[in-house]
């Protein structure tokens, strides 16, 4: 807190007129509730522009827009399930792979980085929250897509071909390394930033006096941060990771990238799929008539998706920093 | 210092403008590299720009008609009772062809060879792997490989993949039945790109793929293709001379605005999949400068333009039909009635 | 932010293990070594990423790139100048539309709003708009902006940065001064200054750093965004008109389409374009950083 004015530099016309004093400050006041009022206003334009946009698509195809599985723009039938699917199945993978990674990341930093260590390393996870998603996108496909493919993928798919449940889930028909696991992957990537930063503010919030009488009984690290910390910051680590998921359900550019943008529903996490962003990406420019409301209802419903996850996200997480 | 940077940034922006008013079109992604090579060499000869953007032809039917463009592009041709009911003009540009383009390790271009009903199972995913027993039936001494066939298609709605939707209409009447000719349809099998070139860069990373581009695309991407049986039996070789074969036999007026499709034309040296470009625009023109200077833009391509579309690999319309369309843009007028060109 | 890690139990002499059970002594090495591996995971992806830019981009970076427009398709030559300066303009009308907004609000929020119902409402809503997918404000931006006004436009693409842009600005701006200690404000007050001189000449100055810090992160965020400006943007391939109507050039969706395209030359300068934008991005947010350090 430096650079504090001198409050007696306040300029003197201010403080003894005192009509032109009213209206500079009601005009500020107000000018500050509006902005205020602009940031909720926003929000609802934002949410019944889509209800608006959507609802021919809604009222065409009634609850199939939501369960059906074809999306054809010959016969102008659209079911938004494939996309639903691939988004909720991404943001899982996503989450799966993202979370793990980021709570050792937090547990690391916080508890066993040595301090001149903890500093550069904070940054460069942080960092991974300022590469652009396109970025992420050109890595995905043109670095670890072939990488992927070669070394994973197909020698899985050779290794589980036939066998019951993973030769459903992990066999890919056509190993290109493109597909629902390579994109849920890549949003690991992305959320870690996000998830590790919070979890590590929440960890180092909690009183050292906990641990240090956790120690003090003789307790390992890895005991301290199991039946102390995590119980400590619990229901805020939850709310993290709804922050990561929010994050991962409308991921666009990096998706598009590595999906493989198929429509359609397969059983195997190895195969292309699409999610909602990436469709909307594919399909905006060149849609007219009904697939264009359907595009919007498709944003719509990913918009009540993402809203109904950050809201409890939010709400278990309460105030933390989110950059 | 910021600031200044901005502003600096901002004259230089503003400096660089051209003065002349810029032509704006958008659509088809199939025809993006040769009006942008046309932009490029008619800005050097008159200082005009146009922008144009490739975002599919559904789009740039869409721009038109909302006139959030001066011209839009559409590889699919509209009916003749939709440009009637929106007031369109329509008029092909310029034509090119399709290959199904491969990437199978030791196999190159023009080396494998496919007909027809061929393409249509493997796109229907009936035809599974590279050494199925009619590939390798008609294709004695090419090394197929025991691998899954990736099959790689549009993304996006696109009139590339109308073109290869009709072509594979016309040669096979399960995929007539089962899935159509459209901008976008249902495929059963396989990953999509976005646009042409999403196409060609998944065919190109991923082995044991096929896609369907434009030739020009499998050509500048150096990718192998292969070689499609015609109507007469033949297999010609993609280039300029059996496209132009198959534009030949083509009856132009047979449809209002020259909107007809030339896939699967008889002759021996045709190149099966062959397609013209269209452009559309409004007939009663609200900006009548823009109107005249996008005509002004066709009209020198087609005088000065053919060179460099062969170098891109698409064919220029026949001479006769360029004259016939320059014939139909009396059609487009300004408020008064009075034709822009 | 990070406080420093107090623990001094961490360096107890290794001793102290001759009474501990193995299992235990076990899942503890386990664990260092797990979290430890993880973070140099998330370390080598972003060092790969980067190396990946500078290997594949550096090629492609020439006076050209800076000084010259987008080459035709497979042309030589030619440059990104058009999509640079489009970028720049973009982001900053962005940042000109939301940091009076974002200031404004984060300061009701701090100063009126305190406790108030409405306030924390605005609050709850501004967090939820910071993790919105970017897609779907473009979508919206499109809506009311795109199609009423009938075309594509540099102010569209604008409106729709400077909307990613808000919530960060209201957040840090909230955060920054609510840590201006009360006594200044009480002071200026009891000179007789109105509250909202108070906060312009005292609160505001007193957490400008931060304010300012604000700024820059929301810069950082929508100068790499391409989502938002393909349907309000889009791109041009030439200098784009000086009102910004129809399409803008910008580096984001030119990396986009280059990225795909056939033609090397095009590929060459969208790893060139990516290095540049991801290189200005990871200097704002260090910069970024170093200041609320410096303020905190």
């Amino acid at each position: 807190m430096t650079a504090v004015t001198d409050p007696m530099s306040i300029p003197a016309a201010h403080v003894q007129r005192k009509t032109p004093k009213g209206t500079f400050d009601l005009i500020f006041r107000n000018a500050s509730f509006l902005s205020a009022l602009f940031v909720l206003l926003l929000l609802a334009g934002i949410m019944l522009s889509m209800v608006i946009g959507g609802w021919p698509a809604f009222r065409a195809m009634g609850l199939g827009f939501i369960t059906g599985t074809q999306w054809d723009t010959q016969a102008d039938v659209y079911g938004a399930w494939p996309a639903i699917a691939g988004t909720l199945s991404t943001a899982f993978l996503a989450l799966v792979i993202g979370v793990p990674l980021s709570l050792g990341i937090a547990v690391y930093l916080t508890q066993l980085a040595p301090p001149w260590f903890k500093q550069p390393v904070s940054t460069a996870i942080e960092l991974l929250a300022a590469v652009p998603s396109i970025i992420y996108g050109m890595w995905g496909l043109f670095v670890f897509v072939p990488l992927f493919a070669a070394y994973v993928q197909q020698p899985l798919s050779n290794i589980v071909e036939g066998m019951p449940i993973v030769g459903t889930i992990l066999y890919s028909r056509s190993p290109s390394g493109l597909g629902i696991l390579t994109a849920g992957i890549i949003l690991a990537f992305m959320i870690i930033p996000f998830v590790a930063s919070i979890v590590r503010d929440m960890l180092d919030q909690i009183p050292s006096v906990l641990r240090e009488s956790a120690y003090g009984i003789g307790a390992t690290t890895w005991e301290v941060v199991r039946h102390v910390l995590v119980p400590q910051a619990g229901v805020s680590i939850i709310g993290a990771i709804m922050l990561g998921l929010g994050r991962a359900l409308g991921e666009t550019m990096a998706v598009t990238f590595v999906v493989g943008n198929a429509n359609r529903l397969s059983a195997s996490i190895m195969d292309p799929g699409s999610t909602i962003a990436s469709r909307i990406a594919n399909e905006f420019n060149e849609a007219i008539g009904l697939q264009l409301n359907a595009l919007i209802a498709l944003g719509c419903i990913l918009f009540f998706v993402t809203f109904v996850v950050l809201v409890i996200a939010r709400i278990l997480v309460a105030r933390v920093k989110a950059f | 210092m910021r600031k200044i940077l901005i502003l600096a940034a901002a004259t230089i922006g503003l400096s660089g403008v051209a003065q002349a008013a810029d032509i704006t079109g958008a659509g088809a992604t199939f025809p993006f590299p040769i009006y942008a090579k046309w932009a490029e060499a008619y800005k050097k000869d008159t200082g005009i720009g146009l922008n144009y953007q490739s975002i599919g032809s559904g789009g740039g039917i869409r721009q038109i008609k909302s006139k959030t463009v001066d011209f839009g592009a559409s590889d699919m041709p509209l009916k003749g009772e939709d440009l009637e009911k929106d007031g369109l003009l329509q008029f092909p540009a310029v034509m090119g062809a399709l290959v199904p383009a491969i990437n199978i390790a030791g196999v190159e271009a023009r080396q494998i060879k496919f007909t027809g009903e061929m393409l249509s199972e493997i796109y229907q995913g009936t035809i599974k792997k590279w050494n199925d027993p009619k590939l390798v039936a008609l294709n004695p001494g090419v090394k197929l490989p025991d691998a899954n066939i990736t099959v790689v298609y549009r993304s996006d709605g696109s009139g590339t993949t109308f073109v290869w939707t009709d072509y594979l209409s016309r040669v096979s009447p399960d995929w007539k039945s089962k899935i159509g000719a459209n901008t976008s349809v249902q495929f059963p099998v396989g990953i999509g790109g976005k646009g042409n070139e999403g196409v060609s860069a998944s065919v190109k990373q991923i082995a044991n793929s096929i896609g369907y581009v434009e030739y020009a695309y499998a050509k500048q991407n150096k990718l192998a293709y292969g070689l499609v049986q015609n109507r007469d039996g033949k297999f010609p070789v993609p280039e300029t001379e059996s496209f132009q074969a198959a534009a030949a036999n083509a009856n132009w007026n047979e449809a209002p605005g020259f909107g007809i499709i030339i896939n699967n034309q008889p002759g021996a040296e045709a190149w099966p999949i062959t397609s013209a470009t269209f452009i559309l625009m409004h007939k009663k023109a609200d900006k009548p400068e823009q109107s005249a200077a996008a005509l002004k833009f066709f009209d020198w391509a087609y005088k000065n333009g053919d060179k460099l579309a062969v170098e891109l690999e698409y064919v220029p319309m026949p001479a006769n039909v360029k004259d016939q369309i320059r014939a139909s843009w009396k059609g487009i007028t300004d408020a008064s009635s009075k034709p822009v060109f | 932010m990070s406080l420093a890690t107090p623990s001094t139990v961490r360096e107890l002499p290794p001793s102290t293990w001759g009474r501990v059970r193995k299992s235990r002594r076990v899942a503890d090495k386990a664990m260092r070594i797990i979290t430890a591996s993880f973070t140099m995971i998330a370390i080598f992806v972003l060092f790969w990423i980067l190396g990946m830019l500078i290997v594949k981009g550096i090629g492609g970076l020439s006076v050209a790139t800076f000084t010259q427009t987008m080459p035709g398709p497979g042309s030589q030559g030619g440059g990104l100048a058009n999509a640079i300066v489009g970028s720049i303009i973009l982001t900053f009308l962005g940042i000109a539309i939301a940091t009076p907004i974002g200031v404004l609000a984060g300061t009701y929020l701090a100063e009126y709003g305190k406790g108030s119902k409405l306030a924390d409402l605005i609050r709850f809503i501004n967090d939820i708009l910071l993790s919105a997918p970017s897609i779907l404000i473009g979508l919206f931006v499109y809506v009311i902006l795109v199609e009423p006004l009938g075309g594509y436009s540099g102010w569209a693409g604008g409106v729709a940065l400077g909307i990613i842009a808000i919530p960060v600005i209201v957040r840090t701006t909230e955060d920054m001064l609510r840590l201006v200690p009360g006594p200044l404000r009480e002071a200026g007050s009891a000179l007789g200054a109105p509250t909202s001189v108070v906060i312009t000449s005292i609160t505001w100055k007193a957490a400008k750093s931060g304010m300012v810090t604000g700024i820059l992160l929301a810069l950082a965020r929508i100068a790499g965004e391409t989502a938002p400006l393909i349907f309000t943007a889009l791109n041009n391939s030439f200098w784009f008109s000086p009102d910004l109507l129809g399409g803008v050039s910008n580096l984001p969706v030119t990396i986009y389409q280059f990225a795909s395209a056939p033609y090397e030359n095009w590929q060459q300068l969208a790893w060139a374009g990516s290095l540049i934008i991801t290189m200005s991005i990871l200097v704002l947010s260090i910069v970024a950083r170093r200041i609320v350090r410096g303020a905190k």
